[in-house]
């Protein structure tokens, strides 16, 4: 008798990890070799695993749910002797003797393997490929009875595919490629309920996106039965309370005013629409947002004012853009900045802006990243709000709220027609920004939505 | 031949292809069936195998075991044969050693077995290339006089075996071509199994694929891919007329990928679970089985089978674990003929790298 673990192997190719959906068994069981004991979800598949021995199940090292490196032990099986010693390509099955307490050595040894040289990939070989325990040195047919048909006489048999074949992919309710699926997975989005906007039906990276910050952000997808108890008390703390903090200190130290104007963004849909299609912008997601963001860019170094702080004894105007994006994330507001922006082109923008929203939607923002700021962006638009009195982020002098851009009509020579329209709000910090620089910002930023050619400038 | 329920029938017009099934016997289609069921076996084998780490890849042959080992058996002692990746039924009736094909999935061999000894050529992982290969290979018979001489010790004809996918690459076109401009003595066998990868034959071609070759002066035929018998005696039909000297033919055997592309994909994402239904209920191996017991085939057979898979499954598990990696210069060793010193310096650096690794548990 002897313990023998089972390692996670890599059933793809280069996969560096998978998800245990499911045991099919538990402690004390028996099990047979080739036996299926779990289903395991990968970036490709989902993949049922079968023991590579026979015995009494030990102990399951992972669990339903968990998500494991490719080489990190799943299960320890009390083995009935027969135990095949894996050969060098693979580190799949150290043989730990019963006596000794290497339990946690072995564990280590794995890990180390899965993440010595482990990169992140999804095709291509080789992540893992040094197994064993080494380490770098310190350093159809419809009728069944086709029978064969001379061509002379050629009877065309037909259909050649049965008539499921043909449904294939009408019946498979989801298309989506594995990245997209890998998407869905980490962003907990559900993909039977994301509605596709592929050419051929299949759900892309914006679906996923858009679907997860709406389901579970913007919108209560479902109305909750009337609750029973009469009140229900939240405790302040965390993020909420550093919002109100924030609000309060902002709301009474700093004299808001807000100023708006519509303006008729349908030559920033267009524009956006090229650059989603360029090769160039490939990979990168391409909003109204980041038009926005590159106008306000320029905006503000036509108008330094509104970049700038109010101390009591001073007013100090940054020469540079730590550009806030104020995102709604699971837990709350949260305002990080994208650190010095003016600089970037319009591609690293974009890049900044995704990431930015990324990590602030995983939780996984740092206080670093919040952390002076200049001006901030409220993107209130995808809420489906047309616009907003967005209050100042403290030590700032300047926020912009960005409403839904739609159809509407709009008068252009003296005609009705209709135009992309949105509505730009902002607030600015009255000691430091006076009412005649506000609005040139503002119209600054307008100018260019309506006409971002303005940006060669 | 064989409908699902086993019964055999020749309807008069395939007489010609009648006669090969004559001459065999009742321990030629023992021998059929054994090969289908243990080929089988080892297929289940390698796709735990993998599952369990030990290769990195495993390409199943599930349901295709008749068209397989049906026509492997239709090829002559002189002929070759040019396979894609998944002709594990084609090598066991041409003495390919099973746990050489483990090898190249477990990536530790290139090959596998010296084609010039086994007549069956190596794997062809790029589609449609072994195609060309082929047709290459026949001219060449062409070229020696080795065709239509008469004399069955002398006369060779080849075989190329490929997907339906495959025969959207350009390359299936050009080797029709030239087969048949040429008259090779060259047989193309289409397994057309539905699918390539997660495309349906429907997005390979409109028109039967055994018509393909037509165009091109390359005759057609369409054989049902899960009849044993008849995979066999088209294809040894088929052959015996290049041999011949008749030119080469396309042969379309109707069978299906019961299981995944490769142990990478997961066909339930794109392929109704009715379809597979449908072909399950096509299966080869239990279509065969009807016949054989409708032969008087007992219990006893049938036992003495599912127990060599027994000891089959055992010994490839006991070979596969006890592999070991082989020399490093065995990467280099085929690339060139002659030394050649990039090759050199390559393995010299490799060498190096590898020795800056230590081997046991870390401290
Ligand atoms: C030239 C080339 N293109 C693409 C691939 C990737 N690939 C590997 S198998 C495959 C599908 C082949 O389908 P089919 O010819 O029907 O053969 P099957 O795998 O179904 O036996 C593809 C596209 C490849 N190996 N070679």
């Amino acid at each position: 008798m002897s313990l023998a673990q089972f390692n996670l192997p890599d059933v793809g190719e280069g996969l560096t990890e998978a998800e245990i959906v499911s045991w099919k068994v538990a402690p004390g069981d028996k099990v047979s070799v080739n036996q299926v004991i779990c289903e395991i979800e990968t970036a490709k598949s989902i993949v049922e695993l079968p023991c590579p021995f026979s015995g009494v199940v030990e102990e399951l090292l992972a669990k339903e749910g968990d998500t494991v490196e490719v080489g990190k032990p799943i299960i320890s099986v009390q083995s009935d002797g027969n135990i095949l010693v894996a050969g060098p390509i693979t580190t799949s099955i150290p043989i730990i003797p019963e006596s000794s307490s290497t339990h946690q050595a072995v564990a280590d040894v794995a890990a180390s393997v899965a993440s010595d040289e482990n990169k992140p990939n999804l095709v291509g070989y080789g992540s893992s490929a040094h197994g064993g325990t080494r380490r770098k040195r310190a350093a159809g047919i419809n009728s069944p009875a086709v029978v064969p048909a001379s061509t002379s006489s050629m009877p065309i048999v037909s259909p050649v595919v049965p008539s499921s074949v043909a449904a294939a992919a009408s019946s498979t309710d989801v298309i989506a490629k594995p990245p997209i699926r890998k998407l869905a997975k980490d962003l907990n989005v559900d993909l039977s309920k994301v509605s596709a906007t592929g050419l051929a039906g299949e759900i892309t990276r914006e679906d996923v996106v858009n679907a997860a910050s709406q389901a579970s952000v913007f919108r209560n997808l479902t109305t909750p039965a009337q609750k029973t108890e009469r009140e229900e008390r939240i405790p302040v703390k965390g993020v909420r309370k550093a919002i109100a903090t924030a609000m309060v200190q902002s709301a009474f130290t700093a004299p808001h005013v807000s100023i708006f104007v519509d303006v008729d963004a349908t030559r920033t849909m267009e524009y956006v629409k090229r650059l989603k299609a360029s090769t160039d912008f490939a990979g990168v997601k391409v909003t109204p947002l980041l038009l926005m963001a590159k106008a306000m860019m320029w905006a503000v170094r036509r108008n330094p004012t509104v970049n700038s702080t109010w101390t009591d004894k001073e007013i100090i105007v940054h020469n540079y853009v730590n550009f806030g994006v104020a995102a709604a994330t699971p837990r709350g507001l949260i305002v990080p900045n994208i650190k010095d922006a003016d600089r970037m082109s319009l591609f690293e923008l974009a890049q900044a802006i995704e990431e930015l929203a990324a990590t602030a939607r995983e939780g996984k923002t740092t206080p670093e990243q919040m952390k002076d700021g200049t001006i901030t962006i409220t993107n209130i638009g995808v809420f489906g709000v047309d616009t907003g009195t967005p209050i100042l982020n403290p030590g700032q002098v300047a926020i912009v709220a960005l409403g839904s851009i739609r159809p509407k009509p709009w008068v252009v020579n003296n005609e009705i027609v209709i135009r992309q329209v949105t509505t730009i709000g902002a607030t600015f910090d009255h000691r430091v920004v006076d009412g005649d620089v506000a609005s040139r910002f503002v119209q600054d930023v307008a100018s260019v939505i309506e006409e971002p050619a303005l940006l060669l400038d | 031949m064989l409908s699902p329920e086993g019964i055999f029938e020749v309807p008069a017009e395939y007489a010609e292809y009648g006669k090969y099934i004559e001459r065999l016997n009742l321990d030629d289609f023992l021998k059929f069936y054994r090969d289908m069921a243990r080929i089988r076996r080892f297929d289940n084998e390698c796709t735990a195998l993998q599952r369990q780490g030990q290769m990195g890849l495993w390409v199943q042959a599930l349901g295709q075991e008749a068209a397989q080992i049906g026509s492997g058996y239709g090829v002559g002692p002189n002929d070759h044969m040019f396979p894609s990746y998944r002709e594990h039924g084609v090598a066991i009736t041409h003495g390919i050693d099973l746990m050489s094909i483990i090898k190249i999935m477990r990536g530790v061999n290139h090959g596998g077995w010296n084609p010039e000894e086994t007549r069956f050529h190596l794997y062809a992982i790029v589609l449609a290339t072994q195609v060309l290969h082929a047709t290459g290979y026949a001219m060449g018979v062409n070229f020696d006089g080795l065709v239509g001489t008469g004399n069955p010790d002398v006369d060779q004809a080849v075989i190329t075996y490929f997907g339906d996918g495959a025969t959207a690459e350009g390359d299936v076109s050009e080797a029709l071509l030239f087969a048949a401009t040429t008259k090779a003595p060259l047989v193309f066998f289409c397994q057309n199994n539905q699918w390539a990868i997660s495309s349906p034959v429907s997005s390979q071609t409109v028109v039967p694929l055994y018509l393909r070759g037509e165009g091109f002066g390359v005759p057609g035929i369409q054989v049902d891919g899960n009849d044993v018998l008849a995979c066999y005696a088209v294809t040894a039909k088929h052959m015996d007329d290049a041999r011949n000297g008749l030119g080469p033919s396309l042969i379309e055997a109707l069978t299906y990928r019961v299981g995944a592309h490769t142990t990478s994909d997961d066909p339930t994402k794109y392929r109704p679970a009715d379809e597979l239904e449908y072909w399950q209920a096509r299966d080869p191996l239990l279509r065969f089985e009807k016949f054989l017991r409708r032969q008087g085939v007992g219990d006893d057979f049938f036992e003495e089978v599912a127990k060599a898979g027994d000891e089959l499954a055992e010994q490839i598990r006991a070979e596969t674990f006890a592999m070991q990696n082989p020399p490093l210069e065995n990467i280099f060793r085929h690339v060139y003929s002659d030394p050649h010193p990039m090759v050199a310096e390559q393995q010299a650096w490799l060498e190096g790298y590898e020795a800056s690794f230590e081997e046991g548990e870390p401290s």
